[in-house]
């Protein structure tokens, strides 16, 4: 096991952040960590590093008790943190080779793996600006290059492509399964529902600190959710009054009415039928995993 | 882990933090040294021999010499609190440096450390050049000069530990006037850099030898001008316990700061 999480908690000036929370990640997985804001991905992946000590519990890395390990643990993970902290006094070539130096590296060996990550990152002709100069999707490249130059056995994320651009996203997905390949573990929060289906073998959602629920992707879909999802404005859904039937549930959030259901062809035929008096837009989708958080929660992911 | 292995471990990441620093400092040289020689030069030509033609000699001594030796042991100072308030904030606070390096095997300890190390290693450069330029206007008397620099180093570490607590404990950069206006400038103007402290009324007399920069000054003032220095073991104590102490509060403070 890379990870073991049993009973932890974190009370931070008498609020609980992370409650009673257990968990193992296997070696060579990408495990998940899903939530709104303020759920407690940030604290337990904190408590991970060592950076923080949890109120009560038992927490080893690598088999090793945190946070006494702190230093030894760290040595053989790489961080890629929520917000760009690159070191804005120093050139992209030089951030890589300063921050190898903190590992304590080979100088020959930090020079080469600063030009090979800078290669695989697509930043190589970029390597003489300062952060400041590149654009956010390139700072993220950057930052995880850094959390590469150790060559790490677990690499953690925190929420690797927030207010990132699609062609990005794409590129640092095909990086991460690129190394989930190669045997690197990984560690992931993130608010994208997409972005977990897409690269976790499994998944725990947490809500204010609790563990709501856990399983692969698919097991979670599955478990709680028909799989067809129709979802339309609430005005054209109020009009015709839809109610719920043995072959669909309505759900109804904000603006949006939720259609789930086993039998795709029923409602749709419904709802076309309905069309043709008055024009209803809706959109037909598979079920995923922002509506398990809906469903569970009884809110938005994104609130 | 061995005593030796540790030492080894710890000395290391404090010696990356210095690379680091030192390292920016490297490509800001022209401003650093224009800082490092212009301001000195600036005190010795305009208050040395400026104000020095009022005041006449000082026991004996030209003013400009008083006033030199003085304005190394003040740069210490300011040279050490400048870096340990608002370098060491700036990185802190709102670059996130430390919270990048602290991802890796670096502890904050060993951050602290190397910053200190920092601090002591800028107040170098400024008595350096001030030292210089003493020396091209014929105001150091002897080769005893040179234990300037020991004395230097303990006095900046005596300087940043404070600096260090008041960067680790400032909501943001407007709170460093407090420690700035209630600390460093009453001590720059009190503590015997302008004028002998023996011209103050007895109870400021005494009030100053709680200050460090009093005891630098001592120690600095008659190593320069070839002096027998006066109750060394005193000055030297006084500014060991700041030193000390303050090193183990900034540690403290900082590791409260970053370890929840």
């Amino acid at each position: 096991m890379i990870i073991q999480l049993k009973n932890i908690s974190k009370i931070i000036n008498n609020r609980i952040i992370v409650n009673n929370l257990s968990f193992t990640m296997r070696a060579g997985h990408c495990f998940g960590l899903l939530g709104p804001n303020g759920a407690g991905k940030t604290t337990t992946i904190n408590m991970i590093l060592g950076l923080i000590t949890p109120s009560s519990g038992q927490l080893t890395v690598f088999d090793m008790q945190q946070p006494r390990h702190g230093s030894k643990i760290r040595k053989k993970i790489g961080v890629v943190s929520q917000e760009d902290n690159l070191d804005p006094d120093f050139s992209v070539f030089e951030n890589l080779i300063m921050h190898g130096r903190y590992f304590r590296l080979a100088k020959d060996q930090i020079v080469d793996q600063a030009n090979s990550l800078l290669a695989s990152m697509e930043l190589l002709k970029h390597k003489d600006l300062k952060p400041l100069q590149l654009s956010g999707g390139m700072r993220r490249r950057l930052s995880i290059a850094r959390a590469l130059m150790n060559t790490p056995e677990l690499i953690v994320l925190d929420e690797p492509t927030t207010g990132l651009d699609p062609q990005v996203r794409h590129l640092i997905w095909e990086r991460l399964r690129e190394l989930r390949n190669q045997g690197t573990s990984i560690l992931l929060t993130t608010h994208y529902m997409e972005e977990a289906e897409r690269l976790c073998d499994e998944l725990m959602i947490l809500d204010q600190g609790i563990a709501i629920e856990s399983g692969t992707p698919r097991e979670l879909i599955n478990q709680h959710i028909e799989p067809h999802v129709f979802e339309l404005d609430k005005s054209a859904a109020q009009t015709h009054s839809l109610k719920n039937t043995a072959s669909q549930r309505i759900e109804m959030i904000g603006d949006t009415v939720y259609i789930y259901t086993t039998q795709s062809h029923l409602v749709r035929q419904h709802l076309d039928a309905l069309s043709d008096d008055q024009q209803i837009h809706y959109l037909h989708r598979p079920a995923n995993l922002e509506d398990v958080f809906l469903k569970i929660t009884g809110r938005d992911l994104d609130e | 882990m061995s005593l030796l292995d540790s030492i080894n471990h710890f000395s290391y990441g404090a010696f990356c933090i210095w690379q680091r620093n030192i390292l920016v400092w490297k490509k800001l040289i022209g401003p650093a040294l224009m800082l490092h020689f212009g301001e000195p030069l600036i005190y010795l030509f305009g208050l040395g021999y400026g104000i020095g033609q009022l005041v006449g000699d000082i026991n004996g001594i030209s003013y400009v010499s008083f006033l030199a030796t003085g304005i190394i042991a003040s740069s210490a100072m300011t040279t050490a609190s400048l870096e340990g308030t608002y370098s060491v904030f700036t990185r802190m606070v709102p670059q996130q440096t430390y919270k990048a390096i602290l991802t890796t095997p670096i502890k904050i300890e060993q951050i602290i450390a190397g910053e200190f190390l920092w601090c002591a290693n800028k107040a170098l450069f400024s008595s350096t050049a001030i030292l210089i330029i003493a020396t091209l206007l014929g105001l150091v008397e002897s080769w005893q000069a040179l234990w300037v620099f020991p004395i230097i180093l303990i006095s900046s570490i005596a300087f940043a530990a404070p600096a260090i607590i008041v960067a680790a404990l400032s909501p943001s950069y407007d709170y460093f006037n407090y420690y700035f206006t209630l600390a460093v400038t009453p001590m720059f103007i009190l503590c015997g850099v302008f004028y002998p402290i023996s011209s103050m009324p007895s109870a400021m007399q005494i009030a100053v030898q709680f200050l460090p920069l009093t005891h630098t000054v001592e120690l600095v003032r008659p190593l320069m001008l070839g002096q027998d220095v006066q109750n060394t073991f005193y000055h030297i104590a006084i500014l060991l316990v700041y030193a000390g102490a303050g090193t183990i509060l900034a540690m403290h403070i900082a590791r409260k700061k970053f370890r929840l």
